[in-house]
């Protein structure tokens, strides 16, 4: 035996690192990515624990000190038209914010794959009639879907949060049906199927894990865009009522205020600009680091 | 292609159908009474019963839809709760100047997103293509209407340049006296269309650079800037297609920006039937706006079949 064979023997098996390890390493390396998930990572905490960082009470107005300036002391962010504290306000904003314009993708993410599960997967009247009524709902801008359901409903954070899923549905089943359909060809389902597993563990088993990757990609970009409807929908007065702290409707109120106090008025859309910079950047890297072939 | 063009307005009908039904659906399933808006409410209950009959709100609703869908193949939508004008008329009035609004955003946003697109995509991975594709970014995660604020503040605010609201005295004219008010909502509504141009230029020009035929061109001894040509003529149908599409995008989504800028235009007018609950007139005008978006989605697809043989065929 040679010394080379010996060194081969001794040399510790190389694992091949798994598919989503890769990817989370490619992640990890991307500076944007990574600067992205701490600033949201940031305003969600801010958002989470703002009653205890000792902030002023984002809801008690004072008639004597409204619409003070950026910088006041005191006041690090200035006042709003009723006098309340924006720091405190902005940070407490986050938390409907996010909420609204988090939680219409989640749900849409969770029944659209579904949809599109099915339909790929059943093929058949099924997907015609799924896909089919899919088609209707893309023949309205989503904007204009929006607005029509929760105009129709009425203003409110769940009618916001039900109008936006709508909206967001139909999108997510239709990047899943393609993918299922893509993936339902392959050699392995036609394996599961051959060794007797039935539909639900067919869809369940092998095929949830190779189609929600391009459909969570998806979806994460459509968290910029949820965010930017969600608070627009505020800030056309049909999403949160006021007194509630959420950037939108801030901005709504602030909007008569930008002759006197332009600084302050502009504050909230600087929040959902950041955050909807944020998410569109983290699906960018995300999509990035999941294209592997490169 | 007439065979193209045939089975497309084919598959086009149900879904025009279908679009009409969704819009009378949102407006009858809602909760509370369509005529709360326009009643007193101390109405007795035959004046309720009266103005039901008269709007027609007392019929089953399978026969209002059919009635409305047979007075709507007529161009009559019905009248307006709260102002009592044919909704009609409001709805034309109102996509005219939503019209020249949105046109103008488009060709802004496609102009420099082509320009930004095909910049980026040329010299990928430079500082050029970093730059571009950030103004790309940006322009897609921007709240427009917070940069419409913005914007105010800047030009009409600080420096008085330009005015905030409104379309201009008088019904619309291309004179600068109008021509000012269109500048401030037009460059705001132009960065989301930019923004996805200059991204789907980018790719294009990406992947177009790799093929082949490119290659081939080179070897055999062509200019830079006429491979530069080949590229713009192979990216420009794509361009154009997705381009249409953000215009019907523009025309149906103007709401938002039509209320920072008091611009009179649908998204105003979908705005004040929302609020004075005014069905008829909410009805109408998501309606057109809907049925527009087909069309153009209709015609982006005939033209780009025209253009390119190969989508004809799958």
């Amino acid at each position: 035996m040679s010394a080379t064979d010996a060194a081969l023997q001794a040399a510790p098996v190389q694992k091949a690192r798994g598919y989503w390890a890769t990817v989370g390493r490619r992640f990890s390396r991307d500076k944007v990515s990574m600067v992205c998930a701490a600033v949201l990572l940031a305003i969600v905490l801010a958002a989470i624990f703002a009653p205890w960082l000792g902030l002023a009470d984002p809801y008690q107005g004072s008639m004597i000190r409204r619409l003070r300036h950026i910088g006041t002391p005191g006041y690090l962010l200035g006042t709003d038209e009723l006098g309340r504290d924006m720091l405190s306000r902005l940070i407490y904003g986050g938390r409907l914010s996010l909420l609204i314009g988090i939680l219409p993708v989640v749900l849409a993410f969770g029944i659209g794959t579904s949809l599109g599960l099915l339909a790929g997967y059943l093929g058949g009247a099924v997907n015609t009639i799924i896909m089919r009524t899919i088609d209707v709902f893309y023949a309205f801008p989503s904007v204009l879907l929006a607005i029509a359901i929760s105009g129709v409903l009425g203003a409110g954070i769940v009618n916001s949060i039900v109008s936006l899923t709508v909206v967001f549905v139909p999108q997510i089943t239709r990047v899943a049906e393609s993918v299922t359909t893509s993936v339902r060809n392959l050699d392995f389902v036609d394996a599961a199927r051959a060794s007797g597993a039935g539909a639900i563990t067919i869809m369940r088993v092998h095929m949830l894990g190779n189609v929600l990757g391009p459909i969570f990609v998806y979806a994460t970009g459509l968290i910029s865009v949820s965010m930017i409807l969600a608070s627009g929908l505020s800030f056309l007065g049909l999403g949160t009522k006021p007194p509630e702290p959420e950037w939108g409707l801030m901005l709504n109120t602030l909007r008569t205020a930008i002759y006197v106090n332009p600084g302050v008025a502009a504050l909230p859309g600087v929040m959902i600009f950041a955050v909807s910079i944020c998410f569109n950047m983290l699906s960018d890297g995300l999509r990035s680091a999941m294209d592997i072939r490169n | 292609m007439l065979v193209y063009i045939l089975r497309r307005i084919i598959y086009v009908i149900p879904i025009v159908i279908a679009v009409a039904l969704v819009c009378f659906l949102l407006v009858h399933i809602t909760p509370g009474d369509p005529l709360v808006a326009v009643l007193p409410a101390d109405a007795s209950a035959e004046l309720a019963a009266q103005m039901r009959a008269a709007y027609g709100f007392d019929r089953p609703l399978p026969v209002q839809f059919g009635l409305w869908i047979w007075q709507a193949l007529h161009g009559n939508l019905g009248t307006s709760i709260a102002s009592g004008r044919p909704v009609l008329a409001e709805v034309t009035q109102a996509v005219g100047n939503t019209f020249i609004l949105a046109v103008t955003a488009s060709l802004i946003g496609f102009f420099f997103g082509v320009f930004f697109g095909l910049v980026a995509g040329y010299f990928r991975n430079t500082w050029v293509d970093k730059v571009a594709t950030s103004i790309a970014v940006a322009g897609v995660s921007v709240p427009h209407y917070w940069l419409g604020m913005v914007l105010v503040i800047i030009f009409s605010v600080w420096l008085n340049w330009l005015p905030a609201v409104g379309n201009g005295p008088g019904g619309w004219a291309w004179d600068w006296v109008h021509m000012r008010h269109l500048i401030l909502p037009a460059v705001t509504m132009s960065v989301i269309p930019m923004g996805i141009v200059t991204r789907t230029v980018r790719a294009l020009t990406g992947d177009i650079l790799s093929q082949d035929f490119v290659e081939a061109l080179r070897s055999k001894g062509l200019k830079e800037t006429q491979v530069f040509r080949h590229v713009v003529k192979n990216a420009a149908p794509t361009a154009v297609a997705v381009m249409g599409l953000q215009l019907g995008y523009l025309l149906g989504g103007s709401i938002l920006i039509e209320t920072v800028f008091s611009w009179p235009g649908t998204g105003f007018l979908l705005n004040s039937a929302i609020f004075q609950r005014d069905l008829p007139l909410l009805q109408g005008t998501i309606l057109v706006l809907a049925l527009f978006f087909v069309f153009l989605n209709l015609v982006v697809d005939i033209a780009q079949a025209s253009i390119d043989p190969r989508i004809k065929r799958s």
